[in-house]
């Protein structure tokens, strides 16, 4: 053997063990990976704005004696019965089938008690929902599984789903594995099947269609109900501008990290952009319609903290949206199952078999004696403690800035760490005046 | 009969007043009369009255209708009965795209020709065309039966679940899973009560029709079937 020091073995950035595994995978199986949840990668976040608080220029309230208002109204433009919640986080649009019928109540009862909204999804309203959410968005999708004129009328507003941030462009599947009598029965199709859920509505295509099918929707409810129009985050800027003149009362504006039951996960890392990048055009838009704070927007897709709430806010939207967090509230990904998820060849906080149907934690399964041991009334305790918390961390950095709502907070209070998320996001980046890609600079 | 002037008292009022309908019994004749192609005609009605348009309609005239019977005595654009839940609707003239799209149940019958899509991804709902319908027609169609006594255009049937197909000419070709199928007694007994009840009886006979229905090749994701898709 030679005394000279040999070269260390190198693992290539481009055929990482990662990428070799899947080429393994995908050799061996023949058909591509589906998985649940949203965006691995990581993406220009959040994480990457700062707040910049009150310094001499401004003066901050008072943490625990000042108020700082946390309610939004949703639906003002044409609904009679717009939404008013007291806090801006709401939950996301996660269907009976992907989730069980318990995971549904806790997100009524947690929502219910934090004074928020949830969604339905793409298997119909089922009574455990509604029965425990205050308010309920009942989301109208191109599948139309389950759809009917009856929980349109007892639901507090419609959420036309044009898209999702997992997917922009492309429709769902729920494999058979969760396909029981009860989801079977609700989606008018066979037992145990694959439930393919389309990409695009059966009776409209484009913006100018969009109008009468809501004009439909409208006259249906007799202009009651707030109508969101849901869009995945891929063209923000005319996305919003066509649903508002499609006359959309909210639009929600779902991001790549937000999550989905199933999809390829080619599909969840390649398309779409982070939200981050989708909010300013998404404002840009309704500005430019003269229909910022008129026309509302919900955005979704990675909001974690209060901090993500508040950064949100400050860039323009009017709420958010949760999936992925409420699930973990619930439950979903937690450590103490660390044993059950080893046995399905995972660990804690990867898992996201969710389509197979076997989460130890009861929450995206149709398996009964999986679901026994989820607790609803525990699971919505523990969301109503986690979206308190989230607004209270956002209030906290409210009042930091001086704003006295929420919805106060601005642009002018963030800054970027990173020269990506300040082109993105519209913000200086620190230290600087310098917005990438602004007043005539690159 | 109750007469109902659309240009002069505006949409809102007409699906407002039908609306208001609901648990009443003593006005449940009514005709509508100018509706110069609107849409939303008749929208989202949930009692057992009898509408008749006198005219065309624009998109989703009778929309997610239950138990109510509406009458159209011209032409129906896009969407007609769309997620039709119970109730009849009868079209005289032709119907645009999505006929009958999602329907859940009830009779939608078009005596004219249907465009493309007809039947889209029903689930439960019956159609009765009297003459042709476009193409895609009952693509991802789930349950019900759509009865056609003219020809269908290209991909009839693609990816459909368990509705059951009829049509008396010819299919211009068929989509992915669906095939042609054994017609059975208990077959031409339901295509006998379609076809009355469509009010086409005196214009076919059960005999003359073929069946379509899935091959139930694609309820499974499978890998080796990814060209058919």
């Amino acid at each position: 053997m030679s005394d000279f020091p040999r070269t260390p073995p190198k693992q290539s950035w481009t055929f990482s063990n990662d990428i070799n595994a899947e080429i393994r995978r995908a050799a061996a199986t023949g058909i591509y990976d589906i998985r649940g949840g949203g965006s691995k990668r990581k993406l220009p976040h959040f994480d990457d704005l700062l707040f910049l608080g009150a310094s001499i220029s401004r003066y901050p309230l008072e943490g625990y004696r000042e108020k700082c208002a946390t309610d939004v109204w949703l639906g003002t433009r044409y609904a009679k019965k717009p939404i008013h919640l007291d806090i801006p986080v709401t939950i996301a649009g996660m269907s009976f089938g992907a989730l069980s019928g318990p995971a549904k109540e806790a997100l009524g009862r947690g929502a219910s008690a934090a004074g928020t909204s949830t969604t339905t999804g793409d298997g119909g309203m089922t009574e455990e929902e509604r029965g425990h959410s205050k308010t309920l968005v009942y989301q109208y999708l191109p599948s139309r599984y389950g759809m009917n004129p009856d929980d349109l009328r007892r639901a507090d507003a419609i959420e036309v789903v044009v898209g999702q941030g997992a997917k922009p462009g492309g429709g769902g599947m729920l494999l058979g594995q969760k396909i029981s009598d009860r989801v079977a029965q609700m989606r008018n199709l066979p037992k145990g099947i694959d439930q393919r859920s389309a990409c695009r509505h059966p009776d409209w295509t484009g913006p100018d269609d969009l109008e009468i099918k809501i004009l439909e929707l409208r006259e249906i409810t007799d202009w009651e109900k707030p109508i969101y129009v849901k869009v995945g985050g891929a063209r923000p800027y005319y996305d919003t501008a066509l649903a508002v003149k499609a006359g959309a009362d909210v639009v929600v504006l779902d991001g790549m990290q937000g999550g989905t039951a199933a999809t390829q996960d080619v599909f969840i890392e390649n398309v779409g952009m982070p939200i981050l990048a989708c909010i300013p055009q998404a404002v840009k838009a309704l500005q430019d319609l003269g229909m910022h704070r008129k026309v509302q927007l919900i955005v979704s897709g990675g909001i974690r903290t209060g901090a993500d709430v508040a950064k949100a806010m400050a860039l323009g939207a009017d709420a958010v949206a949760i999936g992925t967090a409420a699930l973990v509230a619930l439950g979903d990904n937690d450590p103490a199952l660390e044993a059950e998820y080893n046995k399905l060849g995972t660990t804690a906080g990867a898992y996201d078999d969710w389509h197979e149907g076997k989460d130890p934690a009861g929450i995206t399964t149709q398996d009964p004696e999986l679901f026994k041991r989820f607790d609803p009334i525990l699971g919505g305790r523990r969301l109503k403690n986690y979206l308190k918390v989230m607004t209270l961390e956002a209030q906290t950095i409210a009042r930091a800035c001086g704003k006295n709502h929420l919805h106060n907070l601005e642009p002018e209070d963030l800054c970027a760490l990173s020269i990506e998320a300040a082109a993105m996001a519209g913000v200086p980046l620190a230290g600087t005046n310098w917005i990438p890609g602004r007043n005539g600079s690159f | 009969m109750q007469t109902f002037d659309l240009s002069a008292q505006g949409l809102r009022a007409l699906n407002s007043t039908l609306h208001g309908l609901k648990g009443q019994t003593n006005m449940t004749s009514w005709e509508i009369i100018n509706p110069k192609g609107a849409h939303a005609i008749a929208v989202g009605l949930d009692a057992p009255v009898d509408v008749t348009v006198r005219g065309s309609t624009g998109y989703y005239c009778a929309g997610m209708n239950k138990q109510a019977t509406v009458r159209v005595k011209g032409s129906a654009g896009p969407g007609v009965a769309e997620n039709m839940m119970s109730g009849t609707v009868i079209i005289d003239g032709d119907a645009s795209q999505y006929a009958g799209a999602t329907g859940r149940g009830g009779l939608l019958v078009i005596k004219g020709n249907a465009s493309s899509r007809c039947g889209i991804s029903m689930k439960g709902i019956d159609i009765v065309v009297h003459g042709n319908i476009g193409h895609m027609s009952a693509f991802m169609a789930q349950s019900g039966n759509m009865v056609v006594l003219g020809d269908a255009g290209e991909a009839l049937g693609d990816s459909l679940y368990e509705a059951r197909l009829f049509v008396r000419g010819s299919v211009k070709s068929l989509g992915a899973d669906c095939i042609e199928k054994e017609m059975r007694p208990e077959h031409l007994a339901l295509l006998a009560d379609l076809l009355k009840r469509g009010e086409a009886d005196h214009l076919a006979k059960p005999e003359e029709f073929k069946r379509y229905g899935s091959a139930r090749k694609l309820y499974t994701f499978n890998i080796d079937n990814a060209s058919s898709y």
